[in-house]
C-alpha cells in the first residue's frame, strides 16, 4: 500500500492542485472552464464529468501504450475519450436531467477539451496505468476546483445564492426596501475572464517561480 | 436573404465564439502571440469551419435524427434514433476532414500550406470546430446554406478575435504590468474587456432592421445558455421616436 502512495505518486495526485494547475498554470481546457461556472452545481456536476473522463482515459491509454502505433495515435485517442464522453452524456441524461439540460453543449465538448488530450499525450503516454489514473484524477480535480473558485464568487454576487440557497436575504434587495442589487455583470461571460485573470495574479504573487520573464 | 445575413452578422459578432461562448480558447491563448501566425491560424479555421459544418449538418439530418433513416430504409426506420452517436461520428468527420483539408492545400496551394502547416493538425482537437457542430444541431437550421452560414460566421468571428488579441498582445510587451500578470494572467483581464466591449452587440436583429418582424428567426437564444446573458432591452428607440 506504501508503495502505491509514494512521495512521487503523491505529487502526481497532488501537484495539479496548485504548483501544475491544469487550468491556470498548464492554461489547458479554459473553454468550458468559463462557460459553465456562472453557477456553483453545473460547475461542480463538470467538474466530477471530467474528472471521470481524464482519470479512465488516462488509464485506458496507458494500458494500450505499447500496441498504439504513433502516426495513428490522435485518432484512437479521440475514439477512446469520445466513447467515455458518451457513457457520461447519458448517465447525466438519466440522473441529473436538469444540470444535462444546463450544461447542454459543454458536455460533448469534454472530448476536444485540452485537458484529456494534454495530460494523455504528455503523460498516460509514457507512464504505467497507475501513475496515470493519479495524474488524472489530479487534473481533473485541480480542473474542477478553479471551476468552483469561480463559480463560487459568480453566483454569490451575481445572483445572491449559493448552490440554489439563497445567502443574500430577500429583504436587502432594492425592490423589497433595501439597498442591495445583484452585480448583472457577474453572470456574463466576460467576469469569468476577469476572474481568472485575477486568480492568475492572486496564486502567481504567492508562487514567486511561475511569475513569466 | 436576410435570415442568412442576420446568420452571418449574429455569429460574427454576437454569438462570438470566443467573447460569448469562450470556444477555442486554449489555441486563442497559445498561438496569439504575433499578429502574422495568429492570421494564419485564423485562416485554418474559418476554412475548416466551412466545410465541416455544412457536412455534419448533413449527416445529422441524414443519418443520425430520429427517423432520419428512412430515405434508405423506408418506414420501418422512424423510430431509429442514433443521436447519441452524434459525439463520437462529429468528431471523426472532423478529424478526416482536417486530414483532408490538409493533403488538399498541400498538393495545390503549397504556400499557404507552409504557412498553415503546423497549425492544420492542431485544428482537429479545437474546440472551436466541434462546438460549432454541436451548436448547429442544437439550433436546428432550416437548411444546408444557413449552417454553411453559420460556419463561415463563426470561423471569421473567431479569426477576428485571435488577431485582436495578438495586436493587442503585441503592443502589450511594452507595457509596465505588475509581474504576476505578465503573460498569461493580463491576457485573461484584456479579452475579458473586450468580451464587454462586444456585448454591446447584443440585442441587434437584422430582421428588424429590415423591417420585416414577421419572419422572426427562431428563438435566437436557442442554447439555454448556462451564462443566462439577460438581454439588453433597448430602450433608446422608443424615446427617440417621440
Amino acid at each position: 500500500m506504501s508503495a502505491l502512495f509514494s512521495a512521487k505518486n503523491r505529487e502526481f495526485l497532488l501537484g495539479p492542485l496548485s504548483k501544475n494547475n491544469p487550468v491556470i498554470v498548464q492554461v489547458l481546457g479554459i473553454c468550458s472552464a468559463l462557460a459553465v461556472t456562472a453557477k456553483l452545481e453545473p460547475a461542480i456536476v463538470m467538474g466530477l464529468s471530467v474528472t471521470a473522463v481524464t482519470a479512465f482515459s488516462n488509464v485506458i491509454l496507458s494500458l494500450m501504450r505499447n500496441t498504439i502505433p504513433s502516426r495513428v495515435r490522435i485518432i484512437v485517442q479521440l475514439v477512446v475519450v469520445a466513447a467515455l464522453v458518451i457513457i457520461v452524456d447519458q448517465l447525466l441524461k438519466a440522473f441529473a436531467y436538469e444540470v444535462s439540460k444546463q450544461l447542454s453543449v459543454y458536455v460533448g465538448l469534454i472530448i476536444t477539451n485540452c485537458i484529456i488530450m494534454g495530460r494523455i499525450e504528455a503523460f498516460a503516454l509514457a507512464n504505467k496505468p497507475w501513475p496515470s489514473l493519479l495524474d488524472g484524477i489530479g487534473n481533473g480535480l485541480g480542473y474542477g476546483m478553479i471551476l468552483v473558485i469561480v463559480a463560487f464568487f459568480r453566483e454569490l454576487l451575481g445572483s445572491g445564492t449559493l448552490y440554489g440557497f439563497r445567502i443574500i436575504p430577500e429583504s436587502w434587495y432594492v425592490q423589497n426596501g433595501g439597498c442591495y442589487l445583484n452585480n448583472g455583470l457577474m453572470i456574463m461571460p466576460a467576469m469569468a475572464l476577469i476572474l481568472v485573470g485575477l486568480i492568475i495574479w492572486v496564486h502567481r504573487s504567492k508562487n514567486k517561480d511561475l511569475i513569466e520573464k | 436573404m436576410e435570415n442568412l445575413l442576420n446568420i452571418f452578422v449574429r455569429s460574427i459578432f454576437i454569438d462570438n465564439m470566443i467573447f460569448a461562448y469562450f470556444l477555442g480558447m486554449c489555441s486563442y491563448l497559445a498561438v496569439s502571440k504575433t499578429v502574422k501566425t495568429s492570421f494564419g491560424l485564423g485562416i485554418a479555421v474559418v476554412f475548416v469551419l466551412f466545410i465541416t459544418v455544412p457536412v455534419n449538418y448533413l449527416l445529422d439530418n441524414y443519418v443520425l435524427k430520429t427517423g432520419a433513416l428512412q430515405w434508405l430504409l423506408g418506414e420501418e426506420a422512424a423510430s431509429i434514433d442514433l443521436s447519441f452517436l452524434s459525439f463520437i461520428m462529429f468528431i471523426a468527420i472532423i478529424a478526416a476532414m482536417v486530414q483532408l483539408v490538409e493533403m488538399i492545400v498541400e498538393k495545390f496551394a503549397p504556400a499557404l500550406y507552409n504557412q498553415l502547416g503546423i497549425f492544420l493538425p492542431l485544428i482537429a482537437v479545437n474546440c472551436a470546430i466541434m462546438g460549432a457542430s454541436l451548436f448547429m444541431q442544437q439550433r436546428n437550421y432550416g437548411s444546408v446554406l444557413e449552417a454553411t452560414t453559420f460556419g463561415l460566421g463563426s470561423g471569421i468571428g473567431w479569426m477576428l478575435a485571435i488577431v485582436c488579441i495578438a495586436a493587442i498582445r503585441e503592443k502589450l510587451k511594452y507595457s509596465d504590468i505588475p509581474a504576476p500578470l505578465r503573460g498569461i494572467g493580463i491576457t485573461f483581464i484584456v479579452t475579458g474587456l473586450m468580451a464587454i466591449s462586444f456585448m454591446s452587440f447584443l440585442g441587434i436583429d437584422l430582421n428588424k432592421v429590415v423591417g420585416e418582424t414577421e419572419q422572426v428567426t427562431p428563438a435566437p437564444e436557442a442554447n439555454p445558455a448556462i451564462d443566462d446573458a439577460p438581454v439588453i432591452e433597448i430602450q433608446a428607440t422608443e424615446s427617440e421616436v417621440e
